[in-house]
């Protein structure tokens, strides 16, 4: 019983990492429908800033909380700008966009080689990250782990209360639903889509200084969990926040699950299968709204 | 209050509008009728600025807007109601309204009033716009727009496709607003009766061009169903 307990903590705190990498995905793709293959560079600038932070901060004490507004703050620039340079011109063209975003992502990795050095780069867990939690002899849940779930539920928390309870929100909403509209009920749509960007974008920040407690920052750590996040977002059901997160816990649990008995890679593969299957059996992913026909 | 000069427009390569030149009058209502495929709701997304004119002007209190983005458009007192009784979906009533409250000053007052003329709304605010009947999305389409307090309305066929005693609720109050005072609008309707009833000025379009024109009300049925009927 407690190494069903055990592992289904690992489920949820991989569903958590999932779910933070996927959550800023889950407004520039599923809201916005824009395929950004860079929102990888931008988790990776994140845990970079964490990096930075901590060469000026001396000491790892207070530089994560410290990094989490500012990484927020770097990758929503980035984001911004790149949205402002490149994707809005691209609105229409799904497949250019793709190919963009894929040639800003390795000139992205290439630009932290440059200024980073080419081999992974370790950072340091504030002390109170580095302990456990002992529930009983041999249920035992690490401090890092823990906020990391922490960070996601409040991610998920702030970016639903925003989305559905501010001027902010509503006007992201109708954008995604209908631009025309949008822009001729006075609504400044280009800004709307810059904000959201930022947002996305942002929180693809947060995520790269949640990843920064779990391993080391390298160049390529976005393109390694990138193809997740998107895989979350597609089974959640394009624009369902609430179908994202159930499906970043349900993968993360599962993947926990097989490898128990498995290993990881064979765990890894048999997600990515029951991903696919669960696809061809919806296509549209967990959730769809429905409506009447408009006309 | 709004001009078209020699106006002309079109989607790619296909041109739908040839030269127009019409005119909305300060406090007057204008209507606009025509067969289907005339361009008369590419007028009305022309004058928005969801199409940019390939040659000519348009001018809004003689000011020259050709170049503006619909939400400047908007922000000077043009409101648009476009065809098919659009809605953001996904959103509730109240969602839909306060969008457009939310930005201007005076914006929850106005949504009161504009809930004040469909007060059938009131009790379908909680309620997803896309699970609204086709007549109640039309009613919150022209709720929405009024709570911007235009001084300029683009009404496209707000009585098409809805069942007869809505059509009759919403006649009467586009009639009721024009009669108010303060606000031009510009007509796009099928229904001629109700067009010149509620206009004091018409065009016929045809091919992208006008055809006819000349003072509205009951009188001017006889030269616009001659007009339609060539």
């Amino acid at each position: 019983m407690t190494v069903i307990v055990s592992q289904l903590f690992t489920g949820v705190s991989i569903g958590a990492v999932l779910l933070l990498i996927a959550l800023g995905l889950s407004l520039t793709f599923g809201q916005m429908g824009v395929i950004n293959m860079a929102h990888g560079e931008f988790i990776m600038a994140g845990a970079y800033t964490v990096y930075v932070l901590q060469k000026v901060i001396t000491g790892a004490g207070w530089s994560l909380l410290i990094a989490l507004p500012i990484a927020f703050a770097v990758a929503g620039a980035m984001g911004v700008l790149l949205e402002f340079l490149l994707i809005r011109r691209l609105y229409a063209r799904p497949l250019d966009t793709l190919l963009v975003t894929w040639g800003v992502s390795l000139i992205l990795q290439q630009a932290a080689r440059d200024i980073f050095g080419a081999p992974n780069v370790q950072t340091k867990a504030p002390d109170a990250l580095t302990g456990n939690v002992r529930i009983t002899d041999d249920l035992v849940l690490s401090n890092n782990r823990l906020f990391i779930l922490g960070l996601a539920g409040l991610a998920v928390v702030a970016l639903t209360l925003v989305l559905r309870f501010t001027s902010l929100g509503r006007r992201i909403r109708a954008v995604v639903q209908n631009r025309d509209l949008a822009a001729v009920s006075g609504i400044p749509t280009g800004r709307v889509d810059r904000l959201t960007f930022f947002i996305g974008s942002g929180l693809a920040g947060v995520a790269g200084v949640a990843l920064t407690l779990l391993g080391p920052i390298g160049p390529t750590m976005g393109t390694n969990v990138i193809i997740d996040a998107f895989l979350v977002v597609v089974a959640g059901g394009i624009g369902h926040l609430k179908g994202s997160v159930i499906v970043a816990f349900a993968l993360g649990t599962l993947q926990s699950l097989i490898e128990y008995s498995t290993t990881v890679s064979v765990a890894k593969v048999l997600v990515f299968v029951a991903i696919v299957a669960f696809l061809q059996w919806r296509p549209q992913g967990l959730f769809t709204l429905r409506t009447r026909s408009m006309a | 209050m709004l001009e078209f000069d020699d106006v002309h427009v079109g989607y790619g390569r296909s041109t739908v509008l040839h030269g127009v030149s019409a005119s909305v009058p300060a406090d007057g209502v204008a209507a606009v009728m025509g067969h289907n495929g005339a361009g008369k709701s590419t007028l009305l997304r022309a004058a928005i600025g969801l199409l940019r004119p390939a040659r000519g002007v348009i001018r809004l209190a003689g000011e020259d807007i050709t170049k503006l983005a619909p939400h400047e458009r908007v922000a000077r007192g043009m409101a648009y109601v476009p065809q098919g009784q659009q809605c953001f979906p996904h959103l509730t009533t109240a969602e839909n309204l306060q969008l457009i409250a939310d930005s201007r000053p005076g914006g929850r007052a106005a949504m009161g009033e504009a809930l004040d003329l469909f007060p059938a709304l009131r009790a379908l605010l909680n309620r997803r716009a896309g699970l609204l009947s086709g007549g109640q999305r039309q009613q919150l389409a022209i709720a929405r727009a009024l709570i911007t307090s235009p001084k300029l309305l683009l009404l496209d066929e707000p009585t098409e496709g809805i069942q007869p005693s809505v059509v009759a609720e919403i006649e009467h109050t586009i009639l009721g607003l024009t009669q108010r005072g303060g606000l031009s609008v510009l007509l796009v309707e099928q229904h001629v009766g109700f067009a010149l009833r509620a206009a004091s000025h018409y065009y016929v379009l045809e091919s992208g061009r006008v055809t006819s024109s000349g003072a509205g009300g009951d009188s001017a049925q006889q030269a616009v169903r001659e007009a339609l009927a060539v």
